[in-house]
């Protein structure tokens, strides 16, 4: 890790971290990325952990997706991170690909940034200085830009964990394994028969930083009922930004946003329930 | 009569169900791919193509890349001028730029190919060379590309002043006219059958390596027809045939694509020729995805006319054909519209027209391709949809609809109105039997029940005739080559065998499928036959694996060629026996003598004996051997009946394709599990086309499905498992009956999922592919112009 870290602040942005290589390999063939360096941090085994830690559930920056789909304890605290790893890609992809890639390639269609987003995650970043932590909020800055510097390195992602919540994923694609057309995560916690916790995150349909503030705010101390779930699947139709390609058009894509994030919420509430919440 | 997953037998002697016996290398990783042949000394080739769809060429500076270190030629259109060889003809009376000289056309166009001493350097050395373009006009839209005073794409033609390639009908145009103009019911619809890619695994390219000592140039090269390839090299690049040798070795999935001579294949040569060495050029997915031959990009304008009672009378279509930069569609010469004409499909009617008319645009050539029977595809697509359509106007089940109008058995041979004489079927029992197979009755109860909950659930049928194995030389050539196929069967003295096609595999299982056939024919076991193809040293003359010809022309070729040999047999036998040919019997793999069996030979003492000192008959020489060339008197005609169910989920629009019926019939089948193979790829192919599969192009001309990310294929996910049935009816006027499988499954599925989805929702039509996007979007009655960008 050491050596890793030191790499990085010798080489700064002419050198890349390599994980899993599902999304930087891709790139370096179309040779849209040209790094001189390639820093391989496959063999940091340590940094591959799912676990529980207290209150929060760590993941390695190097856990792949596929060590988050076995992980009982995390499908179990939070079933959107079993939803939603299902649908990631294919096998093949989920038994290299990492979290640490993931949400460092910070693809605005990327799953688990919208599942981290939910779930109010923090980053940990980790340099030769030292490590810092950062909301999930702070941590994209754009597409394909993240708040991890040239000599910085993700380490891990932990997610809080609330007791009597639900959560789940809810993902359209146009064929298994491909990136989503639209997709909503949900968390809920609900306390004394109203919502105590709200979380909404939103993959490939330009939310700001994953996620939907006001329709999470609109959950805050209501009955999770199918007329306050309509209502936020509203407001996120309403207040998400798509972009029209060949997944689909912006109409269709703003429908769709809210279509999911009903059904995700209306998930994640019966999960809740199941949880004694 | 559901097929479920039969063991093979053991070894069938000729016909049967037996494990193919090409898969072990293939399933081992022991094929031998083009890409997996290297040569002493190979130098490796790439191509610069435009990113431009329509730009003049002002210069090209190549001098950069000439000098990296390890770059040995680079070339251009000017240099292959100097040859003569910067544009060659086109299989559709057209020429084809190989690298662009003036303009380029569309965007992957060929520019410019380096040779040098590794892969990476030829990459890195394309970077460094300097084109200097002057941009154009884009011209995407087919239906923009036809009017007047649009910007003219081929200015290379003296005199053209516009886009417009070819006008071409079929039919009795008065005729159906007045059976229009009397019809108590006529529907209209227009439907575009998107451009899509045959997307073989395997992609396109060569190792030409021109030995300047013997003069002989041999092409390893991923083509489906070796022999049509080796005299159009003749012919267009003035080398003697007998010194050129086309090596198609293992070939990974054709579908068409594999059809054509490429930029790259001449390149490779040049390269070749110009520095003395073998020359590898291998294109990436892109690249095969952006520049080569893709499929279909018929803009339909259909019309069907029926009496109230649900009698079709007539059909009239309007095609707006876009065929690219170039006209370079493979098809027999005098058929510029492919086979569309049989887009009368399977029903009895009065009258029949099809005006087709073809377009360039600023897209990738090709247009004929991915497993289509020579635009078949195209016919049964419009023909199935304009059925579906007329049922929902009538308010007819569409089942009932096409059981009233299909062709009777009686009725065959059958002239239909534009001129097929279809061979033999029994269509009714067909759809019946997918019917049965479907419990058709029973699903439309489900559907009528789900509807009242508000589910959305569809059934779609198809049913398609096939027209295949071109073709009658008298009809059918392409650049002059009659579309006949030759075929050699030699049995060695110990009885094993061999025969050699002029086909092609690319998959199919030629390997198995022809020993079979040799088989049935003289007894020897299928293991005992070697099946030599793809080499046009070693093999005969023939035009080649596409429009599932193989079985009907070469597996006919093949049948005869062993039946001459079984003739011969029967002399040798009548010598070793010592009675008179007439008196022996022929049981599969001996000769008996009538009356008294135990008085026998074996095919395999016969072949000794042959090639022995058994004194013949005069006149009779030795050996057993036996060739044929065999011109089909006509096409045949395999159908089929095709039912699919599907569920849309109404608020994301996402379809899940529940099950699917095939039930087929290409006359007898040699290898039933081959024969299942091909439906089931076949009918993966069609989910694909109807659901997802599309290259769409922006206003600014850029390609939209340059990559499998965009390009989707189907996966095992999006397939049910598949329900098949079958029928059996001979073609009269095979040698042994057998009609081609290849492609009926691809031409019959796409409309019986469409169909299916349109039931769902309730809505007339709307243009394939049917993405998510686009069934909600129809839902909402504002459907997508699936050719362009979405916006
Ligand atoms: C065919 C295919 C389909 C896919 N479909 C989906 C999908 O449906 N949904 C989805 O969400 N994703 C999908 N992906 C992406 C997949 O999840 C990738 O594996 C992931 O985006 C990248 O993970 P990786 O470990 O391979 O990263 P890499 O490719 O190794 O790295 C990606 C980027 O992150 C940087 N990086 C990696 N690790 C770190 C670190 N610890 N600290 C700092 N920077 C780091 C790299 O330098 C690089 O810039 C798909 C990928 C493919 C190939």
């Amino acid at each position: 890790m050491d050596n890793a870290l030191a790499l990085l602040e010798r080489h700064g942005s002419e050198s890349r971290i390599i994980a899993g290589g599902h999304s930087l390999l891709p790139m370096m063939k179309l040779r849209l990325a040209r790094p001189e360096v390639l820093i391989d941090i496959n063999d940091l085994g340590d940094l591959s952990y799912v676990r529980r830690d207290g209150d929060e559930l760590c993941l390695g920056a190097m856990a792949r997706h596929r060590d988050l789909l076995n992980s009982h304890e995390a499908g179990t605290l939070f079933p959107i991170l079993h939803d939603a790893e299902r649908v990631i890609a294919d096998p093949i992809v989920r038994n290299r690909g990492t979290v640490g890639g993931s949400i460092c390639q910070a693809d605005p269609s990327e799953d688990l940034s919208a599942v981290f987003a939910a779930l109010r995650a923090t980053a940990v970043i980790g340099s030769s200085k030292g490590t810092r932590k950062v909301a999930m909020d702070d941590f994209h800055i754009g597409p394909y830009s993240t708040a991890v510097g040239p000599a910085e390195m993700l380490l891990e992602v932990r997610i809080p964990v609330q007791h009597g919540s639900g959560s789940a994923y809810e993902k359209v694609e146009r064929r298994a394994g491909d990136w989503a057309i639209a997709a909503a995560g949900a968390a809920l916690r609900v306390e004394g028969g109203s919502v105590s916790y709200a979380g909404i995150g939103l993959a490939a349909v330009g939310a700001e930083h994953f996620r939907c503030a006001r329709a999470e705010a609109s959950l805050l101390g209501q009955r999770a009922s199918e007329e306050s779930f309509s209502e936020a699947a509203r407001l996120v139709s309403e207040s998400v930004n798509p972009v029209a390609d060949q997944r689909g058009p912006e109409d269709y894509k703003r429908h769709l946003a809210g279509e999911l994030t009903l059904r995700a919420l209306r998930r994640a509430a019966a999960r809740a329930e199941g949880q004694g919440g | 009569m559901t097929s479920t997953i039969e063991a093979p037998e053991a070894n069938p002697i000729g016909f049967g169900r037996m494990k193919r016996k090409e898969d072990p290398r293939f399933v081992r990783g022991q094929g031998n791919y083009v890409d997996d042949l290297q040569l002493p000394g190979m130098l490796y080739g790439a191509v610069l193509r435009s990113t431009l769809p329509h730009a003049r060429i002002v210069s090209i500076d190549t001098s950069a890349a000439e000098a990296h270190p390890k770059v040995k030629a680079v070339i251009t259109g000017k240099t292959l001028e100097t040859l003569n060889l910067a544009w060659i003809p086109s299989l559709s009376h057209d020429v084809l730029a190989v690298l662009a000289t003036d303009k380029v056309r569309f965007q992957g166009q060929e520019v410019a190919f380096v040779v040098a001493e590794d892969r990476y350097s030829a990459r890195d050395a394309l970077e460094l060379i300097e084109v200097e373009y002057e941009p154009l006009d884009p011209v995407i839209d087919a239906k923009q590309a036809i009017l007047p005073g649009a910007t003219v794409i081929r200015d290379d033609i003296a005199g053209k002043t516009d886009n417009h390639i070819f006008d071409w009908e079929a039919g009795d145009k008065a005729a159906t006219d007045a059976v229009f103009a009397a019809a108590e019911v006529v529907v209209t619809q227009d439907m575009l059958y998107p451009r899509v890619h045959p997307a073989p695994m395997e992609t396109c390219g060569a190792v030409a390596d021109m030995n300047k000592v013997t003069g002989k140039l041999t092409i390893w090269c991923t083509t489906q027809a070796p022999h049509a390839h080796r005299t159009l090299y003749a012919l267009v690049a003035g080398l003697p045939e007998h010194q050129i040798r086309v090596v198609s070795p293992d070939i990974g999935g054709g579908f068409g694509n594999k059809v054509g001579i490429y930029p790259g294949y001449v390149c490779s040569v040049v390269g070749s020729i110009l520095t003395g060495k073998p020359v590898k050029w291998m294109e990436d997915r892109s690249e095969n995805l952006m520049s080569t031959s893709f499929a279909r990009d018929y803009h339909m304008h259909g019309e069907i006319a029926a009496t109230r009672e649900g009698k079709i009378t007539g059909l009239r279509v309007r095609v707006l054909a876009d065929h690219g930069a170039f006209n370079n569609t493979a098809q027999p010469t005098k058929f510029p519209a492919g086979f569309f004409h049989i887009f009368t499909g399977s029903y009895d009617l009065q009258a029949a027209h099809c005006a087709v008319t073809g377009v360039y645009t600023n897209k990738a050539p090709g247009g004929v391709a991915y497993a289509c029977s020579f635009r078949v595809t195209e016919a049964v697509y419009l023909v199935e949809r304009m059925v579906d359509c007329l049922a929902g106007e009538l308010g007819m089940d569409p089942a009932e609809l096409r059981m009233k109008n299909l062709l009777r058995k009686e009725q065959f041979p059958y002239t239909c109105k534009t001129g097929w004489v279809y061979d033999s079927g029994d269509y009714p029992r067909a759809l019946e039997l997918a019917m049965e197979i479907a419990g058709y009755d029973e699903l439309r109860r489900e559907q009528a029940e789900k509807r009242k909950r508000g589910e959305l659930m569809g059934i779609g049928i198809s049913f398609f005739t096939e027209t295949v194995g071109a073709g009658p030389k008298k009809h059918m050539d392409i650049l002059g080559l009659g579309m006949a196929d030759g075929a050699e069967v030699r049995v060695h003295p110990t009885g094993k065998a061999v025969v050699r096609l002029s086909v092609q595999t690319q998959g199919q299982g030629h390997e198995t499928t022809f020993a079979q056939i040799v088989a049935e024919q003289l007894g020897i076991p299928p293991l005992d036959i070697d099946v030599v193809h793809g080499d046009t040293d070693n093999t005969p003359f023939g035009l080649g694996t596409y429009g599932s010809r193989s079985t009907p022309v070469s597996g006919a070729a093949v049948a005869v060629a062993a039946q001459r040999v079984r003739d011969k047999a029967r002399i040798v036998a009548s010598a070793m026996l010592e009675v008179s040919p007439d008196d022996l019997e022929w049981e599969k793999g001996r000769f008996f003598v009538k009356g008294d069996p135990s008085a026998s030979k074996t095919i395999q003492e016969i072949a000794l004996g042959a090639h022995g000192t058994v004194e013949l008959p005069e006149g009779v020489e030795g050996h057993l051997d036996a060739d044929c060339v065999y011109d089909p008197p006509n096409l045949t005609f395999p159908f089929g009946a095709y039912i699919c169910v599907v569920d849309v989920d109404r608020g994301t629009g996402v379809v899940k394709v529940r099950r699917f019926i095939a039930v087929d019939d290409c006359g007898p089948r040699i290898n039933p599990m081959i024969v299942d193979g091909q439906i089931h790829g076949g009918l993966a192919d069609g989910v694909g086309m109807a659901l997802m599969e599309v290259i769409a192009f922006d206003k600014e001309g850029n390609c939209l499905g340059g990559s499998f990310m965009d390009y989707l294929l189907p996966t095992s996910l999006e397939c049910p498992s598949w329900e098949l049935g079958m029928t059996v009816t001979p073609s009269p006027h095979h040698p042994i009956g057998v009609k081609g499988i290849g492609e009926s499954a691809t031409v019959g599925s796409p409309p019986a999922v469409v169909n299916a989805v349109l039931d769902a929702i309730g809505v007339r039509h709307a243009d394939m592919p049917l993405t998510p996007a686009q069934v909600w979007r129809a839902m909402q009655g504002t459907p997508l112009r699936t050719d362009l960008a979405i916006e």
